[in-house]
């Protein structure tokens, strides 16, 4: 494996048609996600730094606890 | 062979019937025996006429560079606009010179299918193109095969994706696409889906070239285009222009109201442009500063005994009821954004906390749909807000609007059918 390379962002992304607005996210990536007045996410589209641990784990928290599996982690290369 | 200053182009020799294969070989000189390069589209600046306005050799050249046999050319002909009958127009004049292009197109990109695509809500349209198809099989066994399809009509059937996903799979129902840009694909194949009017100017390209088809228009928006003008007109009309036309010029031929109070630009899903601007040329360049566009071709007069308000509500509830509800920005707050323009247009008590929660909902729902649909709509929502906005401020107030309680108005919206009636298959 090596050592990780901590550079680089991403960003949580949703697929709008899966999600049914069951809300979870919000519970397990709140910094994140919060969620609009029907229950659908509304998610932070700059870029988080990978180096933000918390914030990643949180992501895969909540990709891997939606009901829907409407989420998804896209790596971005160019944030600083 | 037409001369390039002339217009109209696309409709050269428009009668009440449209033009047969003979007829139309004999307005516009035999087809070709080769498709256009790729650099007489580009050289050509031609950009697609449905709305995104994305240049068609760009397009073009993504397909081309894909490997596949079966790959596709869609011609769209949907015409989801209500207030557009561009398509309409141009295929009851001369439908060889869409086919044309479509032909042209798939020799670019190396296809084998063309599929046509009109709505079966409109059977006229769907007749002149079985006619006109069967006149071509009949001539010719070479290129690529034409079939006709016909979706249901529905404003976001005419979507890109949501058309290729009916051909695939029987749905007109838009897919979620993350990556731009996204290669669409029936099964394996890959697909080039060009508006209607787009593959008539590519049978021009075709016929006479690139700098034929620059002689009109501005240098970064060559070319003509095709307007649906409604609202308060004499008679609504589809006009060809050249791109750069003044707006003034083009109300003025289509005998419009010359002292409107606002024109709504684009179609349901564009902007309101305030009648200050009437001098500006008819450009996405030129308008998009304006926070206006040119979309697909619709300008709807509304007169100064017109209320914007009224006549964006009326069409937010439409627009409402025509969401696929597949996502939940979409399916909930559409509606919501309709019912608070409904009590900002009619309710006074309502007025000032409905415009506050109408500013959020607009910030709230933007960018999330799998399509643009939401899009669209909270982009004329705003453009309503700013445009009219001495008489939102009217509205807030609860000062009395006469325009809002009569029952004449100026864009026509069709008439609501219940979610459990809408057609998709």
């Amino acid at each position: 494996m090596g050592v990780r390379r901590r550079t680089g962002g991403f960003v949580l992304l949703v697929n709008p048609i899966l999600c049914d607005g069951f809300g979870h996210c919000a519970e397990l990536a709140p910094d994140l996600v919060r969620m609009d007045e029907w229950g659908y996410p509304i998610i932070t589209t700059e870029p988080v730094p990978l180096a933000n641990l918390a914030a990643l784990e949180s992501a895969r928290y909540a990709v891997r606890g939606c009901p829907r599996q409407a989420l998804r982690i896209e790596r971005v290369s160019d944030h600083p | 062979m037409i001369s390039p200053d002339q217009l109209p182009r696309v409709l050269h020799q428009a009668a009440d019937r449209p033009l047969t294969l003979a007829q139309h070989e004999e307005a516009f000189g035999p087809m070709p025996p080769s498709a256009p390069s790729l650099e007489q589209l580009e050289a050509s600046g031609l950009t697609g006429r449905g709305g995104a306005g994305f240049p068609t050799w760009r397009k073009a050249k993504l397909i081309r560079e894909l490997r596949g046999h079966n790959k596709f050319v869609i011609v769209n002909a949907m015409e989801g606009e209500p207030a557009a009958h561009k398509d309409r127009t141009l295929i009851s004049a001369n439908p060889h010179l869409v086919l044309d292009g479509a032909e042209h197109l798939a020799g670019i990109v190396g296809a084998k299918h063309i599929a046509v695509c009109v709505s079966r809500d409109n059977p006229v349209m769907v007749n002149h193109l079985q006619r006109a198809i069967h006149e071509r099989d009949r001539r010719s066994m070479r290129g690529a095969t034409f079939e006709l399809h016909t979706p249901p009509w529905r404003y976001v059937a005419g979507e890109e994706s949501a058309l290729v996903h009916w051909l695939d799979d029987n749905e007109s129902l838009p897919q979620y696409r993350p990556r731009r840009p996204h290669i669409l694909r029936i099964g394996h194949a890959p697909v080039l889906l060009d508006n209607a009017e787009t593959c008539a100017h590519v049978g021009l390209i075709g016929r006479y070239g690139g700098d034929w088809f620059r002689r009109l228009g501005t240098p970064s928006s060559p070319g003509s285009t095709l307007v649906s003008v409604t609202g308060a007109v004499a008679r609504p009309t589809v006009l060809e222009v050249a791109l750069g036309t003044p707006l003034h010029s083009i109300l003025e031929r289509a005998g419009a109201d010359l002292d409107p109070q606002a024109l709504l630009m684009g179609g349901y899903g564009g902007a309101w442009l305030d009648a200050r601007h009437l001098d500006a040329p008819y450009t996405n360049d030129a308008l998009g500063p304006l926070e206006s566009t040119v979309g697909a071709g619709v300008i709807i007069v509304l007169p100064r005994s017109g209320c914007g308000i009224v006549e964006t509500q009326r069409i937010a509830r439409w627009m409402a009821n025509e969401s696929a509800r597949q996502c939940g920005p979409c399916a909930f707050g559409l509606p919501a954004i309709a019912e608070d323009l409904a009590h900002l247009a009619f309710d006074a008590r309502d007025a000032a906390a409905a415009y506050e929660r109408l500013l959020d909902r607009c910030g709230a729902i933007e960018g999330r749909g799998a399509c643009r649909h939401p899009d669209g709509v909270v982009r004329l929502v705003r453009s309503a807000l700013r445009v009219f906005a001495a008489h939102v401020e009217d509205h807030v107030r609860g000062q009395s609007c006469v325009a809002s309680r009569s029952t004449h108005h100026y864009t026509s919206v069709p008439t609501l059918e219940r979610e459990e009636e809408l057609i998709w298959e």
